[in-house]
């Protein structure tokens, strides 16, 4: 036996090497080869043939296609990441204000949790995208869908522009502030896990310290920007992170992608597509993740 | 004297003060936590009135939710058009297989990264960071050809001489990649299970070590009965994102009878169907009542999200408790 003659510890990373086996497999064969594969074909003309596929070498040619002929790429991959950017800040607020307001006790404090994190399991592109059938159904046309959809979600919002404006507010935070104001449902289906995540941190907060807080006198506001706000800021990153590759698979970016691969067949172009997608997301990610780093405190 | 009874009144208006704010404050959470449950709550509540009202009363103004004439015939018409329940089971058949390999694998891989320290684990793990970091979009091709002409190790063209077997339209790209933990969100549960390890004491398994278990055993006797916590919200998470998932569903299954897919496309499955059953002839330039047609789609909406709905008045509870007890927040 050969197993014999090996030190315990070489045993035991062997043995660590047969608990993940299962993922290394998969990762070689079913992640690390298509991801290399997906770059080749970025670089190349792929053309589908009976019995697999041929490949024809382009260079940057279908890179540059994305960016410079073709017509919606940059338009949707702006827009996307821009509401990334816009929905992100959002998200959150109102994902850390929920989860105080769920940590306190009240009374139906269960029911009310129980709603709250209801959008978890029914933020559904399937459902989303039946809805959005069924209304163009209704109304007959697509091209109205966007003007109806900014008239029925809504109220009016002028009296509350006229009077921010007023107190003196930049016009941008205004527009802002109506955006999300607009936006509230999306913004509460979308962040069921973000109020979790943020729970479950604001309940290891040990009591102790808010005990300690209010003999030395500290108010309620107090307490949450000098205890809660730094206990959960590491959570903050994670779940700005989780929120940004949350809206990889409903962006319209991943839409797009799968219609000129699988609609228009340009395989290299949807490839090249997917990089600089990927490239874009990428450094956001390392941006947001480099900024925040130094502000968060781990303790 | 006077000085205690100045401080009592000063004592006594300030304890007054401060329950008029406790219960201002309360008023206005359960104005907050109120409104936010009614706009989630809204859309489910408008589909369940749309799903038991009559055609008749489509076009009554003066309906407001509650219906005039109560009917089960668009929750008929629907179940119809979406084949209903055996495609509830196929669905759930699906959904359970893949949510059980994937809960397997990725607990496996999250014990094997938390305790053992083989060379390239660091690096191996930034791997696994990688694969919930890069959008599936850019795997979405490849995939799709691979399973297309599906070979592993060239083992199957040895056997049969073709070039592989083709794979789409089937249960299997979704079961192996499941088996394999790279399946839909896969490297975030791999990392919940690993901070969950991680967490637990290294004296449990020097202990079960001593008493001559073996790895394997240790962790299938020991470890497991203990990882509950994050056992519970990978099920839970993975069986609802399946569930709903349509990115894999549509590359992978397209041609099949899953109830995602089935969902998504309803509305014109919806506007073919129901001129027949009205006794129009395919093609007779007859169209189905817009109004009409978007109830059926609420009420299959509705019948979809039915099962989870269902489920989760079941188990709601264990969402936030397992999610507080897996360790994720460090």
């Amino acid at each position: 036996m050969r197993l014999k003659s090996m030190s315990l510890q070489r045993k035991r990373s062997m043995l660590g090497f047969v608990f993940i086996a299962p993922w290394l497999v998969g990762f070689l064969f079913l992640y690390l080869t298509p991801l290399i594969q997906s770059l080749m074909f970025s670089f190349t003309d792929l053309v589908i043939q009976p019995d697999g596929y041929s490949l024809e070498p382009v260079g940057f040619e279908n890179f540059r296609n994305a960016i410079l002929v073709d017509a919606n790429f940059n338009r949707v991959i702006t827009d996307s990441v821009g509401q990334m950017l816009i929905s992100v800040p959002m998200i959150l607020f109102f994902s850390l204000f929920s989860a105080t307001l769920l940590n306190q006790k009240f009374r139906g404090r269960t029911l009310a949790r129980a709603i709250f994190f209801l959008p978890v399991i029914l933020a559904s592109n399937a459902i989303s995208s039946a809805e959005q059938a069924g209304l163009i159904n209704l109304i007959g046309s697509g091209a109205y869908l966007n003007e109806m959809e900014a008239e029925l979600s809504s109220y009016n919002v002028t009296s509350i522009v006229y009077m921010l404006l007023d107190v003196g507010l930049p016009r941008s935070f205004v527009d802002y502030i109506v955006s999300a104001i607009l936006g509230i449902y999306d913004i509460i289906t979308s962040s069921g896990v973000q109020i979790l995540i943020f729970l479950a941190a604001l309940q290891a907060v040990p009591s102790s310290m808010y005990e300690v807080a209010k003999m030395e006198g500290a108010t309620a506001y107090e307490c949450f920007w000098k205890i809660t706000f730094p206990m959960v800021s590491p959570l903050i990153l994670t779940n700005i992170i989780y929120t940004i590759i949350d809206s990889f698979t409903s962006s319209p970016v991943t839409t797009l992608i799968y219609s000129v691969a699988f609609e228009t067949q340009n395989f290299g172009l949807s490839a090249a597509m997917s990089w600089i997608y990927t490239i874009v997301v990428a450094l956001v990610l390392i941006i947001i993740g480099l900024v925040l780093s130094r502000k968060i405190h781990y303790n | 004297m006077s000085k205690s009874l100045m401080d009592d009144s000063y004592y006594r208006k300030q304890k007054a003060m401060q329950r008029f704010f406790d219960v201002v404050y309360s008023i206005f959470r359960a104005l907050l936590v109120i409104g936010i449950s009614f706009i989630i709550i809204y859309p489910i509540l408008q589909k369940i009135a749309v799903a038991f009202k009559d055609k008749t009363d489509i076009y009554n103004p003066t309906i407001y939710m509650i219906p005039v004439h109560f009917t089960w015939e668009n929750v008929q018409l629907a179940m119809g058009i979406l084949d209903y329940f055996p495609m509830l089971g196929k669905t759930l058949l699906f959904v359970v297989i893949t949510t059980l390999l994937t809960a397997a694998s990725c607990a496996l891989t999250g014990y094997g990264f938390a305790r053992f320290n083989f060379p390239g684990n660091q690096l191996l793990f930034t791997f696994v960071i990688m694969t919930i970091l890069v959008p599936s979009t850019t795997l979405m091709l490849p995939y799709y050809l691979h399973f297309k002409n599906f070979d592993f190790l060239g083992i199957i063209s040895l056997f049969t001489g073709k070039s592989g077997v083709n794979l789409i339209n089937t249960y299997w790209p979704s079961i192996i990649t499941s088996a394999t933990a790279i399946g839909l969100k896969a490297g975030l549960f791999i990392y919940i299970f690993r901070q969950f390890f991680k967490g637990l004491p290294k004296e449990i398994e020097e202990a079960s070590l001593i008493d001559g278990a073996g790895g394997i055993q240790t962790f299938f006797r020991i470890m497991l009965p203990n990882a509950i916590p994050p056992i519970i919200t990978v099920v839970l998470f993975c069986f609802v994102w399946q569930y709903n998932d349509t990115f894999y569903t549509t590359l992978f299954m397209n041609g099949m009878e899953l109830m995602s897919l089935k969902v998504s496309t309803l509305s014109s499955q919806a506007n073919q169907f129901i001129p027949t059953l009205m006794g129009y002839a395919h093609g007779s330039g007859f169209k189905a009542d817009p109004n009409h047609v978007a109830m059926v789609v609420d009420t299959g909406i509705l019948l979809a999200i039915a099962p989870l709905i269902l489920m989760y008045l079941v188990v709601q509870r264990y969402f936030v408790e397992s999610i507080e007890r897996t360790g994720i927040v460090g």
